[in-house]
């Protein structure tokens, strides 16, 4: 029996035996439907093996919206426990497994794969390319990502979930205080997925750079592009740090190294220093496309070109290169002394800078504009301020002395939420509104969006604000309760109430989904939002080639340009297009990926090795492949281009 | 594909022009990885608990022996890629088998020196100090090892295809990341090795 102990859950509750038998059920419910409506064939050849970058935008917003709504249950249930004085709902050891799975699946598991989406979706339209660089690359990109994200999931069911925070602090992390394999999901896991965000960044940095359409310079880029570049930039200086500290953090765990130990020489801050060297310009990695997609949005619904372009690019270049020279401010309290400390609390507030001038631009954006309130623009005019708001209280955790009064409290959740969900997640709903069209062919219904973000708004503030107040009373973070002498019950009941709120928000964008799959006309356009860059040029669903013909570009507002200026932007005829072909490896390969990343994480040798066996079998299988592609002719374009003028 | 019979081989389809630049860009990510492990190890360098410091294990002659050995692998493998610019499909093939047999001889090298800390005491497991030393090297040596199969395939579809636009480009990849591995083998001997023998 020992060797099945291990898979057994450390501390079982009825909510996790019930989350048992709720993914029993809805896994036997999908094979089901799949063998009834016949659809294995369907769904391997046209999209799991697919390496077509606007299927795999898709791919990546379905993954992104579903672990939104685990990250989210997460979410209510911490807010559920903290809602009362002494309460019993999660017992300690279950509360600190819900905050970490919380931190990590919204970080790398929601946001990452939501910025992935668009970044997929949206750039090779924006630069008018045909496809990605490395088309098959990305297809294992995306796959390592979504089997990373599933071994993670698995681990509240199977083995127990990390518990030390999203952070995985050593010695914390270590085998003595952290002895069940939680730890080592969060190893393997964000490895695995993290190896797959270094390949995009290489891909898109080569897309970016090597593919763009004749006459678009890097300063005639959409800022959307822009900003990916940035990121992309980012993530390539970055992920190797985390694989190393992944990989040192494993072999600590594993293989009884003395890496982040307190004994034997090891040294617990190097883990703390190595992860926010990654951990800190990954928050930038999130927020930068968001602001390529205000900027984008806004433009386009102000009916203005983007003010102060230049401005723009050099303000993200700024703060992509301030964002890797920052990472002490997250632990000025662990005594690596006063000159240290001003250093990073100087460039920290440095960041502010750069960060307001793109406030303002978008001001100046809107200033003069004819505004048109719809769904994505109110999501982009809520940001503003509330982010505004978010950065203010970061120039305050910022000076290090005040820190002392600060560090791990509410105070901290509250400032990070605040530029997250304003930041971030208001805009992947701004986008998601946005590009929605393009995408799926049909608008999502107008007035239940702008409810849904009223409401958003609203609960975001009643649930965060408060915080604020109680962690200035000193009520400290990852505290699973307090006691109702401290006064904190009323602002936390105000919180949970906030959280309900946001959550009756996002059940009815899901609504909205449903409503506007039944109702909304289809008959809408190829740019149903009067936009300003490229990706409105093509046909709406866009063809598998994206463009029958290349355009030429002579400013950042190309399709602007040709609706009122009279640009020729598909000047040429029709030729034979060249595609990559479908492939199964890179699902086959991350699926083996899946395979060794659990043997590791309880300790099953000899599947490891076989696993890793595979892994490189299909590397050789890559290399020795004699595949050159297909061409797709002058009369099947055509033909395709008749078609969708006919929709349109 | 097009081809461009201007360019050279390797260059000469757009999409072989991207494979390099990609290529160009994982480099930049290797260079991180391998900073992020010298960063760790000068952190660690000092930190020997009750192991022994790098004083005491470092020997120079098997390493002085692997450095000669890579470096001259480094210029070999420039011969093939320069034999295959004009065209030698033979003379190339040859200078990139010479090159993977003195990778070959690097590893069995390095593989020794191992098994020499073991017996000395250094494991692993012994210090914070032994185990970066370890993964370090470990990480090159694993980096060696994965070239010395790439390089083998590569070598068996050059033989098989002849020098193609396709073949030519993953010969000339291959040889970016024999340069690189060279490039941090000469800070892994000054800053390990010298650094810690002094």
């Amino acid at each position: 029996m020992d060797f099945f102990d291990r898979f057994a859950i450390p501390n079982p509750s009825i909510a996790i035996y019930a989350s048992m038998v709720a993914i029993g059920l809805t896994v036997v419910a999908i094979i089901a439907g799949l063998t009834y409506f016949k659809k294995w064939g369907y769904l391997w050849r046209e999209w799991l093996t697919t390496v077509d970058h606007k299927r795999i935008g898709i791919m990546y917003l379905i993954s992104a919206l579903i672990m939104l709504f685990r990250g989210g249950v997460d979410a209510i249930m911490l807010r559920a426990q903290l809602a009362v004085p002494d309460n019993k709902l999660l017992d300690p050891q279950h509360y600190n497994e819900v905050f970490s799975t919380h931190g990590v699946i919204m970080v790398m598991f929601m946001a990452m794969p939501f910025i992935f989406a668009f970044m997929n979706y949206v750039v090779p339209l924006q630069i008018g390319a045909r496809d990605v660089a490395f088309p098959r690359l990305n297809a294992l990109s995306f796959w390592l990502f979504f089997f990373g994200a599933m071994l993670f999931n698995i681990s509240f069911v199977i083995g127990g979930s990390p518990d030390a925070g999203w952070t995985s602090y050593f010695p914390l992390a270590g085998n003595d205080l952290s002895p069940h394999v939680g730890t080592n999901y969060y190893m393997m896991a964000i490895q695995i997925s993290g190896i797959g965000s270094l390949m995009t960044g290489i891909n898109m940095i080569t897309t970016i750079f090597k593919m763009r359409a004749p006459g678009m310079t890097l300063m005639k880029m959409p800022m959307f592009t822009w900003s990916v570049l940035v990121t992309n930039l980012i993530i390539v200086t970055v992920f190797p740090v985390i694989t190393v500290a992944l990989a040192m953090g494993t072999m600590d765990r594993l293989f009884g190294t003395h890496f982040f130990a307190t004994t034997n020489g090891g040294m617990d801050m190097l883990w703390a220093n190595l992860f926010w060297v990654w951990g800190h310009p990954e928050v930038y990695i999130l927020i930068l496309p968001a602001f390529g997609l205000y900027s984008e949005i806004i433009s386009t619904f102000s009916g203005r070109n983007l003010y102060g372009y230049k401005s723009m690019v050099a303000s993200m270049v700024i703060i992509s290169a301030l964002s890797c020279m920052v990472w002490a401010h997250h632990f000025f309290t662990m005594g690596q002394g006063a000159l240290a400390n001003s250093f990073f609390s100087i460039t920290t507030m440095m960041i502010a800078v750069p960060t307001g001038v793109k406030i303002f631009n978008w001001l100046f954006t809107l200033w003069k504009g004819k505004i048109r309130f719809t769904v994505p623009m109110l999501y982009s005019l809520g940001f503003i301020p509330l982010f505004v708001i978010g950065g203010v209280t970061g120039v305050m955790l910022a000076m290090s002395a005040a820190d002392y009064q600060y560090h791990n409290t509410m105070f901290l959740v509250a400032h990070f939420h605040n530029t997250i969900i304003p930041g971030v997640v208001f805009a992947m709903l701004a986008g998601l509104t946005y590009y929605w069209p393009k995408m799926f062919g049909f608008m999502l219904n107008e007035r239940i969006g702008k409810w849904a973000f009223w409401l958003l708004s609203i609960g975001f503030c009643l649930a965060f604000f408060p915080m604020y107040i109680t962690g200035l009373d000193g009520q400290a973070r990852r505290m699973y309760t307090y006691s109702e002498a401290t006064g904190y019950g009323p602002l936390n009941m105000l919180s949970f109430v906030g959280a309900g709120v946001m959550a009756i928000s996002f059940a009815l964008i899901v609504y909205n989904v449903y409503y506007s799959v039944r109702y909304s006309p289809r008959n809408i356009g190829a740019d149903p939002w009067d936009a300003r860059s490229l990706e409105w040029a093509t046909h709406t669903p866009v063809p598998e080639y994206n463009f029958a013909i290349e355009p030429h570009v002579a400013s950042s507002e190309a399709f602007w340009d040709a609706k009122k200026k009279g640009h020729e932007l598909f000047p040429g005829k029709v030729e034979k297009i060249h595609m990559p072909n479908s492939s199964g490896v890179p699902f086959i390969m991350s699926a083996i990926f899946f395979v060794f990343g659990f043997s590791m994480i309880f300790s099953l040798w000899i599947p490891a090795i076989i696993s890793l066996i595979g892994i490189f079998a299909c590397m050789a299988h890559r290399s020795f492949e004699n595949d050159h592609g297909r061409y797709i002719s002058v009369k099947e374009i055509e033909e395709t281009e008749t078609k969708l003028r006919g929709v349109n | 594909m097009k081809v461009d019979h201007t360019l050279p081989l390797e260059y000469s389809t757009k999409q072989n022009g991207m494979n390099i630049f990609g290529f160009w860009v994982f480099l930049a990510a290797e260079i991180m990885l391998f900073a992020t492990l010298f960063t760790s190890y000068f952190t660690l360098e000092h930190r020997t608990g009750s192991g022994p410091s790098g004083a005491e294990i470092f020997e120079i002659a098997p390493v002085l022996i692997e450095t000669f050995v890579l470096l001259t692998s480094s210029f070999t493998i420039g011969l093939g890629v320069h034999a295959m610019r004009i065209g030698r499909k033979k003379a190339m093939m040859t200078f990139f088998v010479i090159t993977l047999l003195l990778g070959l001889v690097f590893l069995g090298f390095e593989i020794d020196e191992f098994i020499t800390y073991i017996h000395e005491g250094a494991t692993l497991q012994t210090s914070a100090f032994t185990a970066m030393l370890m993964t370090t090297l470990g990480t090159h040596g694993l980096h060696v090892t994965f070239g010395l199969f790439w390089g083998t395939a590569i070598l068996l579809q050059v033989k098989k295809r002849g020098l193609t636009p396709e073949t030519a480009n993953k010969s000339f990849i291959f040889s970016l990341y024999w340069h690189f591995l060279d490039v941090v083998w000469i800070f892994i001997f000054s800053f390990i090795y010298l650094k810690g023998m002094m």
